[in-house]
């Protein structure tokens, strides 16, 4: 080992105990987690100035919190700004996710960049624009009134030639003036929202020169690489570095458990890796892939009422028929196309740190601990992001580039392989669903009782119109769960919990419908006032020609709906499945959806479409298998995600309903795949799937219990 | 072996003095500054990596730089050098053919090198061709719509 001059071992002890055994925690940092509820309170900036900066060349700089991971908030952020402010959309430059420029931001997840920052940002330019037209009048020695501005040029149509930009106004400065409670546009104004300009990231992504955090080339950086225990719970027994340190300019780092090695070229650092002998204890798990429902069930904690209404007593009193079944969904990874990457360096005292993150300010708050550095001394700055799905929302590896950064006195990067990507994750949890339900005899739902354990409680609450129900979950993906629970670290995965509890209810109200020799899609109507919700099912079945029928019609389609972050969705499938081997090809796909107001209409599409291939994954071949607590997935071979040769013809529809604000976009579809392909296969082939991923072995063993 | 490797880089010579081992995503991203070409998974199994080599879509991740010697080899910054986009990329941009835009660059070139071959391809061959390149984000359709108006586009004349 070639030990750093500038690392005292007391230093680096110094650093280990100041929280830095994050690298074999197993549970997730609660700190990096979605929040399982939302603050009660905006914690927004209510200065207009955090947001908004008008250049003298008449250029806006937009601020966010938020990042770009591929769902376009870039695009969708600036429209609502450009609106608001009456400026080109083309003249709006983001500046997104840099702790050093942006208003603060807990994270982007859980469908809520227009739905819950979008009115903090619009507010800002709304009321950005009053100031300015107040201004303007003053120049102009004209009533505010009579003022009319269109991309940043404010003119009085009753004097030829009166007119004055903000960039005149503003010259470059921040702008004093505040105004109260300035209203924001109505629906019927916006000229901006509504409408699909060219995304802001589009040019940068089809030629290459879009950076994402492995990009940053900072010169002199040092490629590090993690020795890695094998398995969770695993603690380093012995280790020998010396075949490692004979790699030429390679440096070693260790301590304690963790051990680095650091290169100028980043194959040459996993050379020496490579060349580390490493001995250790390992935990001895009891379970596995297949007998870790059986273990959530007993290490669960307490199930806990999330909704309950009626009598379930009454309910099994009125039943004449009762219908009960288990629903089981295996462990899932987020698998984005960029694994966890950052890069860091130390100048002045002063920590940047570039990182594929979903969470840049939990994230720094993080290296401030990690490296007890005061506020100041730490910036995250996000480039693009290459996808992140939840899984992001943990940045591990950010502290770890950190913290080398620091003990080497150089720029780090740290990259995860693509082994390192599935054994870190943040997985799906794996759950159990239980749901006993009755009808009676005039063929109305007159019990409902739902258990779910690890999915968590989201959307456990049907909104089916059933008098005698109950609804109870037991642990979950955001944390909080009795240790050992999950035997790897578990978290928000594309619609938590929703994917797992739509597949439940939306199986068991088919079987329901079935049992009692009703098509499907009038069941559900029989049962739903909520009007969103029958518009968007009326909506899809106009669209996918349903005919009414009893399954197995031999047909092989189906129907789910569902709600996510304040959208509501339907989807219709139809299903190819081929017996003897238990393949099933997806055919078609249409999905209604309602999210209120529309901000960009082809932004939205691209992320249903994105939605229902994404979800074709967990409902067909996603599934992470671990044994003796190897995580057993290391890469694309085993671990089979979305291809191009299973895309169905997708058809999405857009619910025009501007009455509502603006909700979420980017996961809704996602949260029906699972059921409505396990109802399209049912009846196709009368084989019902109670477990997801519906693997044609899965689907061999369905046909044969009939 | 340490040596001197030689080939054309977008069109002009390059020379690498390096182990020739190692793999061409690494010399083309850490030696040449090239960060278009992206690493996905390391044993070419998700085509983040892809560039061509003398006209044939290759795994730079698992592509040794020795077996590039004397050989052109096309990036996606080398692309668009001639001023202005190729035909595929606008069509990628047109049809917001990406989402975070990790996979884009392989997918660009894996469609290039599919149009070099098939200049006309039918929207099955299209999806056969592709289906090694992986995409998280869900954008298959339309890129498999990109690649088809890139042909047309092209009439035929794969360049």
């Amino acid at each position: 080992m070639r030990p750093e001059a500038d690392l005292s071992r007391r230093g680096f002890l110094g650093l280990a105990g100041s929280g830095l055994f994050v690298f074999f925690r197993v549970e997730p940092i609660e700190a990096f987690q979605e929040p399982a509820r939302l603050p009660s309170r905006q914690l927004y900036p209510t200065d207009f100035n955090a947001y908004l900066r008008i250049g003298a060349d008449g250029r806006v700089g937009c601020m966010v919190g938020k990042v770009e991971l591929g769902q376009g908030s870039m695009t969708a952020l600036a429209q609502l700004l450009a609106e608001e402010l009456d400026v080109a959309f083309d003249s709006v430059d983001m500046v997104m996710g840099d702790t050093d420029l942006c208003p603060w931001d807990m994270g982007t997840f859980g469908s809520l960049s227009v739905r819950m920052f979008g009115p903090a940002l619009r507010a800002a330019g709304a009321e950005a624009r009053a100031v300015l037209l107040q201004m303007a009048a003053e120049r102009l020695e004209a009533p505010a009134g009579r003022l009319q501005v269109e991309a940043g040029v404010v003119s009085d149509p009753s004097s030829a030639g009166k007119r004055v930009t903000y960039a005149e106004l503003v010259q470059g400065k921040r702008i004093e003036r505040h105004l109260e409670k300035v209203p924001v546009k109505p629906v019927s104004a916006f000229t901006v929202v509504g409408k699909s300009p060219r995304r802001k990231d589009a040019l940068e992504k089809v030629t290459g020169k879009a950076r994402y955090a492995a990009d940053m080339a900072l010169p002199g950086t040092l490629h590090a690489r993690v020795l890695r225990p094998p398995v969770h719970g695993a603690t380093l027994k012995d280790v020998d570095t010396a075949a490692a340190e004979k790699v030429a300019g390679v440096r070693v780092v260790k301590d304690g458990e963790f051990v680095a090695v650091l290169h100028e070229r980043p194959d040459l650092a996993d050379k020496a890796l490579g060349l580390i002998r490493a001995q250790f204890n390992r935990p001895q798990p009891t379970f596995d892939d297949k007998t870790i429902f059986d273990h959530l069930l007993k290490a669960a904690p307490p199930l806990q009422v999330v909704g309950e209404s009626g009598s379930l007593a009454e309910g099994e009193k009125l039943s004449a028929s009762i219908l009960e079944e288990t629903y089981l969904n295996s462990y899932v990874a987020h698998a984005p196309m960029e694994t966890h990457s950052a890069v860091a360096r130390i100048e002045g005292g002063k920590v940047t740190v570039w990182a594929s993150t979903q969470t840049p300010f939990p994230l720094k708050q993080q290296v401030v601990q990690a490296l007890g550095l005061t506020q100041q001394n730490v910036r995250v700055i996000t480039p693009y992001v290459g996808g992140g799905f939840g899984g992001k929302s943990a940045s591990q590896q950010a502290i770890e580039a950190a913290w080398l950064a620091k003990i080497t006195g150089r720029p780090v990067q740290v990259v995860m392989d693509r082994a390192e990507e599935f054994f870190y994750d943040s997985f799906r949890p794996a759950a159990v669903v239980k749901v006993r339900a009755g009808v009676a005899a005039d063929g109305k739902m007159v019990l409902w009782d739902y258990q779910v354990w690890g999915a968590g409680d989201r959307e456990a609450k049907p909104f089916y119109d059933i008098p005698n129900q109950r609804a109870r979950s037991a642990g979950g993906w955001m944390g909080g769960n009795p240790p050992g629970m999950h035997p790897f670290a578990v978290g928000p995965w594309r619609a938590p919990s929703v994917n797992t509890n739509t597949f439940a209810r939306e199986s068991h109200i088919d079987i329901l419908a079935n049992k009692v020799g009703r098509d499907p899609l009038e069941f559900r109507l029989s049962h739903l006032s909520d009007k969103r919700m029958r518009r968007v099912l009326e909506a899809v079945a106009k669209q996918f020609g349903w005919e009414p029928g009893r399954a197995p019609s031999g047909r092989g389609v189906g129907v789910a709906c569902g709600i996510y972050s304040g959208t509501y969705v339907a989807t219709m499938a139809e299903v190819e499945v081929e017996k003897s081997t238990g393949r099933v090809q997806v055919q078609r796909v249409v999905t209604a959806q309602d999210q209120g107001v529309v901000v960009n209409p082809d932004g939205s599409r691209q992320q249903m479409e994105g939605s229902i291939t994404m979800g074709l994954g967990y409902a067909l071949t996603e599934e992470v298998h671990f044994k003796d607590g190897e995580v057993l997935e290391r890469n694309f071979d085993t671990y089979q995600i979305p291809r191009f040769s299973w895309l169905p013809k997708i058809e999405t529809i857009l619910i025009d309903n501007p009455e509502l604000p603006a909700s979420g976009c980017g996961e809704p579809p996602i949260i029906t795949m699972g059921a409505v392909i396990a109802n399209a296969i049912y009846d196709a082939v009368g084989a019902r799937l109670l477990q997801l991923p519906m693997t044609p072995e899965r689907i061999k063993e369905a046909l044969k219990r009939g | 072996m340490q040596r001197t490797i030689s080939f054309t880089l977008n069109g002009r010579p390059v020379r690498v003095t390096v182990n020739d081992e190692r793999m061409l995503l690494w010399v083309l991203r850490y030696d040449l500054g090239l960060t278009g070409t992206k690493f996905g998974c390391g044993a070419a199994l998700c085509g983040a990596c892809t560039v061509i080599v003398d006209q044939e879509a290759v795994r730079s991740c698992s592509t040794p730089v020795k077996e590039v010697a004397g050989k052109r080899v096309l990036t996606i910054e080398g692309l668009s050098q001639q001023g202005g986009l190729h035909p595929i990329q606008e069509a990628f941009l047109k049809h917001h053919a990406f989402q975070c835009g990790y996979c884009t660059s392989g997918m660009i070139l894996n469609a290039y090198a599919l149009l070099l071959k098939t200049p006309r391809p039918a929207r099955a061959e299209i999806i056969r061709l592709m289906d090694d390149n992986l995409c998280r984000c869900g954008s298959h359709t339309r890129i498999v719509d990109a690649i088809q108006e890139a042909a047309g586009a092209m009439k035929g004349g794969a360049k």
